[in-house]
């Protein structure tokens, strides 16, 4: 099997600070074709108890996926990105990301198995604030398939 | 705004469809930093086995949970959300209005939980496929 199993437990050191910004946020919900107010006009979101615009429910992984990507060029772990799919893909949000937050990932491998000549590789990323709040943590489940012999 | 209180198990949420078009594919990757060529390239989409070039996930996903959210009002309720992407949705290219892939979403309440959150089971096809899995988020409700 590829995946070197050793690597399960792993922690990996926190990602550089990831500056939110209202922006980002509109091209992210304009690129999922969403015309929510709530992602655009500050004043819909704070009408709603938000304190600035907030993210939609799956903009986290804009954040996590590359963090996650990191892990997943390690080249200890000896995985090979072209043979990646995405199984799964799991929020758990403490609150919502807003426009104004600094977050820093931390990517955590849960688990890696092999079935059946497929490789199983679990992720967790945790993004939480520059103070240590925790705001949402993305789980990715990946699938190394047609491993070679 | 729906409250705790106003849902049932069983209710239904109104139902979505949502187009795909090449465009919405490019859009997305620019946007989420996903690039993988699977996306946006059919010569490449055919040499790895695929029949033609496939939405991400990360996308179909993001339209799922619009029947949530254009539901309950509010997207910061969602606490919670999950699928499995089980078929991948071919995207085609084409000339007509109309050209590319859609995507019907439907959702139920699965569970009104002690905690105060209520779950919404989605189901999303494309075609005849059925293109998430277990598909659910937790809504915290007023």
């Amino acid at each position: 099997m590829a995946l070197d199993a050793n690597f399960k437990g792993r922690t990996y050191p926190p990602t550089a600070v990831y500056e939110v910004g209202r922006e980002k946020i509109r091209e992210f919900a304009d690129a999922i074709g969403d015309p929510n107010p709530a992602y655009r006009d500050p004043a819909v979101a704070q009408d709603l108890g938000h304190r600035d615009v907030l993210a939609p429910p799956t903009f986290p992984i804009v954040i996590t996926w590359p963090a996650a990507l990191k892990v997943i060029e390690d080249p200890g772990l000896g995985l090979d990105f072209s043979r990646v799919l995405h199984a799964d893909q799991r929020f758990v949000h403490t609150r919502p990301i807003y426009a104004d937050d600094q977050l820093i990932a931390t990517v955590v491998i849960e688990d890696i198995t092999e079935r059946m000549g497929q490789g199983f590789l679990s992720t967790r990323t945790d993004l939480a604030t520059v103070e240590g709040e925790h705001v949402v943590s993305g789980y990715s489940k990946l699938v190394v398939v047609g491993e070679q012999p | 705004m729906i409250k705790f209180a106003d849902v049932a198990k069983g209710d239904e949420l109104p139902a979505q469809t949502f187009p795909i078009r090449r465009l919405d594919l490019v859009k997305y990757a620019g946007a989420s930093g996903d690039f993988n060529p699977i996306h946006w390239n059919e010569r490449f989409a055919q040499s790895v086995g695929l029949p033609d070039v496939i939405a991400h996930g990360m996308f179909t996903m993001a339209e799922a949970i619009r029947v949530v959210t254009d539901w309950c009002g509010d997207p910061g309720l969602v606490v919670e959300y999950s699928v499995r992407f089980t078929k991948p949705v071919v995207v085609p290219d084409g000339v007509e209005a109309d050209s590319g892939a859609r995507v019907t979403v439907t959702g139920k309440i699965g569970a009104i939980n002690d905690d105060g959150t209520v779950r919404v089971d989605l189901t999303a096809t494309s075609g005849e496929e059925k293109v998430l899995g277990m598909a659910r988020a937790l809504v915290r409700l007023p």
